[in-house]
């Protein structure tokens, strides 16, 4: 039975009062604005502590299984509490690739003991997950992996190397992508799909410094490494099936995520409201009609995305273009935001060549390297470019 | 409040279900060669459709009851005005139903029951408003004396040649006003059809110079104000769904030639120069069909408030240039072909640039936007 207007009125309201009383204080240091940033032990303790914390009060993994750590309940509840964390800004619930990607897999096509062995501490954040899809020489050619994983006994021995591992040194799963068969006749049939431990020897996940200064993610090396043989989900040959899966979920075109935020959303009002006091020769920023047009132009392109979304769940709106919204969703929000962040820096005058750590860069600067962080999702996940093909390849029907 | 404030987005049973009926008729009844069949005729449409167009009841949709309307809301005329743009249907449907929800808007009085009646029963009718180019000009000499006799003329008096009722913008004791004048009552020779871009649709300039209005005919009042803000937002809203209509139709058959034109020994779809922008415009039409049926979502039968506004300017903003956006491509990725005559890429990029131009284009309407949403404290 699906909970009434009422009791969801109510349960807004509760978790409304709950965040409103455990939302954390300002830590002191530079928080990580997504998944992708989680650079130091420090960012780290913090975030993992407050996505225990939402877990124990029931606000995370809502809809998934009871017995799995799980509430049970329908999505609603869910998409409720991430839409109150968003209006109260918490902080992102940071184990996304477990939360988003590989839970939601494992819930939909794991075993009942992979369930019972993974989920729970996805969402208690006790396991971090990362993902070991990309290498140095496929990264959009993902189908041509190359790492390699030979059936030894009950193990697997893998090698190769995989590159831009989000918090691939504090991982303790991997989901990986790697090549059982090399002889295979098509390149993507000869890839299998691993739920694989990091903390074995000949895994070495090495920092790499990103555009912003800091860190986050990892080239992460396998050299004669041992992994169980039961790690690998589904059959040999599968690999690229499941990743494909993966890959839905992680462009957010298929639903069952555990939920939270992923992202701390920058959001074009922010901007203007930050903007109010600057002037361009001498006058209000705001009266300068070339801005004030270049910003309805992206106040348009964030409500467009927005109302895109809602207009996704209508049925009978949906018929021209089948999942064009859907498969689109990625792209509009990562492009939109690139272009409204590097507006924002663009419109700061001379402070818009500061950065983060000068006292006079504005809001620490943290439009400026909120614009360098965007490309992790015009980049991450499928570039742009290659959502572009999927896009008029899956939705018009254009050729390869 | 945000700057983006409101996002709903409703579509009922009703609205549903006229989409699909509309969509269904003007793909049997609208197709291309029908479409160009009609490109030189005078009135650019032909009445046999119309009559059944009056037989589905939709020129009187959004008129109540006792009219001999269907007491729906103006609401349920946008998908209907988006299905006609998919296939380039003309017709005075669009101008036709502006006209009587200025009137509706402007009185509740009964002496205007019969307009409203013959409108309701397919009478076409239109509004003369323009007296210049200018979408943001109050300019407005089209004025009656104190015997009731109008001097002036309009221009770019949509579908003029066939309407049987003209609602001309006027002014009375320094407000505006309206007067109902029948198409019997005009001096021969008083329209004079204009030459437009896109020969689907058909305007023209009328010279009302010598028309006797009865005291019947006269709408005046602070509610025609109102009434007049209303009726050009709803035009931008219904122009808008009309163009979203349009541009996936365009964008569809560019498309269709992508996937059957081959160079250099491959499809053209295949090359991303001609593949990626495809997506953009996809994407500008699904942004548009979004802030179009957002729009309708807010439309009361009261006068629009600010969110319906911002809702219509988006919409009319954002399709008027998803329109022109897939014509232009349209044209261009057909090569030399896309610059015949014959190529139907010719009819989108006509009907984009006359589309754009109706009610205001878009950096019009961003500029109002910017003001709405910039200059009031969030
Ligand atoms: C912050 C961040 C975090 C990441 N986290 C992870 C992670 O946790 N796990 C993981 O596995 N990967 C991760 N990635 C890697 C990411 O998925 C890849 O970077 C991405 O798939 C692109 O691959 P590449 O870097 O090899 O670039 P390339 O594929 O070499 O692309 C270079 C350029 O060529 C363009 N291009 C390539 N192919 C085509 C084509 N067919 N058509 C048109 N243009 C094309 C691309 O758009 C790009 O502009 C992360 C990346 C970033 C930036």
């Amino acid at each position: 039975m699906s909970a009434t207007e009422q009791e969801l009125n109510a349960f807004r309201q509760q978790v409304s009062a709950w965040l409103a009383d455990n939302k954390p204080a300002d830590p002191g240091f530079l928080l990580p604005q997504s998944f992708m940033e989680v650079g130091t032990e420090q960012q780290l303790e913090f975030l993992r502590e407050w996505q225990y914390r939402v877990w124990n009060a029931g606000y995370l993994g809502m809809a998934w299984p009871k017995e799995y750590g799980g509430g049970g309940v329908e999505p609603v509840f869910q998409s409720i509490v991430d839409q109150e964390m968003r209006r109260h800004a918490v902080p992102i619930c940071f184990n996304v690739i477990g939360l988003g990607w590989a839970g939601p897999l494992i819930n939909h096509i794991g075993s009942e003991e992979e369930k019972a062995r993974y989920l729970k501490g996805i969402l208690t954040g006790e396991d971090i997950w990362c993902q070991g899809f990309s290498e140095p020489d496929h990264g959009s050619d993902l189908g041509n992996a190359q790492t390699r994983a030979v059936r030894d006994g009950d193990e697997y021995i893998v090698n190769g190397t995989k590159i831009w591992t989000t918090m691939g040194n504090f991982a303790k799963y991997m989901i990986l992508l790697a090549r059982t068969n090399p002889n295979a006749e098509r390149k993507y049939d000869g890839l299998s799909f691993f739920l694989s431990p990091m903390q074995v020897p000949g895994i070495d996940a090495r920092p790499i410094r990103k555009i912003t200064g800091e860190y986050g993610f990892t080239e992460t090396f396998f050299t004669d490494a041992r992994i169980p043989a039961d790690c690998l989900m589904g059959a040999e040959g599968q690999g690229w099936k499941i990743a494909m899966q993966t890959l839905q979920y992680e462009r957010g075109a298929e639903a069952g995520a555990a939920g939270g935020l992923a992202f701390v959303r920058v959001l074009i009002n922010d901007m203007i409201e930050e903007l109010r006091d600057m002037t361009r020769d001498g006058e209000p920023l705001l009266r300068d009609p070339v801005v004030r047009d270049q910003l309805v132009q992206l106040i348009m392109e964030e409500k467009a995305n927005a109302l895109c979304e809602k207009r996704g769940a209508i049925q009978a709106l949906g018929t021209d273009y089948p999942f064009s919204l859907q498969l689109s969703h990625k792209l509009r929000f990562s492009e939109y935001g690139r272009r409204m962040r590097q507006f924002a820096v663009g419109l700061q005058g001379a402070a818009g060549g500061l950065y983060v750590g000068d006292a006079q860069a504005r809001q620490g600067g943290f439009w400026q390297r909120a614009y360098f962080n965007n490309f992790s999702t015009t980049i991450g996940g499928g570039t742009s470019q290659v959502q572009a093909n999927i896009i008029a390849e899956h939705v018009l029907g254009l050729p390869k | 409040m945000t700057v983006i404030n409101n996002t709903s987005l409703a579509f009922d049973e009703d609205q549903a279900m006229i989409l699909d009926v509309a969509r269904d008729f003007c793909r049997e009844r609208s197709p291309i060669g029908a479409v160009r069949a009609q490109l030189d005729a005078p009135l650019g449409y032909d009445q046999a459709l119309w009559q059944e167009m009056v037989g589905l009841g939709w020129p009187g949709l959004a008129l109540p009851e006792s009219v001999g309307g269907s007491g729906l809301g103006i609401r349920h005329a946008v998908g209907i005005a988006e299905a006609m743009g998919r296939a380039l249907l003309g017709t005075p449907l669009i101008s036709t139903t502006l006209a009587a929800q200025l009137v509706a808007r402007a009185t509740a009085e009964e002496r205007v029951d019969a307009f409203l009646a013959d409108v309701a029963a397919g009478v076409p009718a239109t509004v003369a408003l323009l007296e210049n180019p200018d979408w943001g000009s109050d300019q407005c000499q089209c004025l009656f004396d104190e015997s009731g006799v109008l001097q002036g003329a309009k221009h770019f008096v949509p579908d003029a040649q066939a309407a049987g009722w003209f609602v001309v913008v006027t002014r009375h004791r320094e407000l505006p006003a309206l007067a109902l004048v029948r198409a019997d009552q005009l001096p021969a020779g008083a329209i004079v059809p204009h030459t437009l871009i896109d020969e689907t649709k058909r305007a023209a300039t009328v010279d009302f110079s010598g028309v006797q209005l009865t005291p019947d005919a006269i709408i005046a009042g602070e509610q025609v104000t109102v009434a007049l803000c209303d009726f050009y937002l709803l035009g931008a809203l219904l122009t808008a769904a009309e163009a979203t209509g349009s541009a996936g139709a365009c964008l569809d058959t560019t498309v269709e030639y992508l996937k059957t034109r081959k160079q250099f020994g491959k499809l053209i779809g295949s090359y991303q120069a001609l593949k990626h922008p495809c997506v953009d415009i996809l994407m500008a039409i699904d942004s548009a069909r979004s802030f179009v049926y957002h729009a309708a979502t807010l439309l009361e039968d009261g006068s629009l408030g600010r969110d319906a506004e911002i809702a219509c300017r988006m919409a009319k903003a954002q399709a008027g240039d998803a329109l022109l956006q897939a014509g232009d491509r349209a044209v261009q990725f057909h090569g030399g072909m896309g610059f015949t005559y014959e190529c139907d890429a010719q009819l989108y990029i006509r009907r984009a640039q006359w589309s754009s131009q109706q009610f205001g284009d878009a950096l019009h309407h961003r500029k109002r936007l910017a003001a709405l949403l910039l200059d009031t404290a969030a």
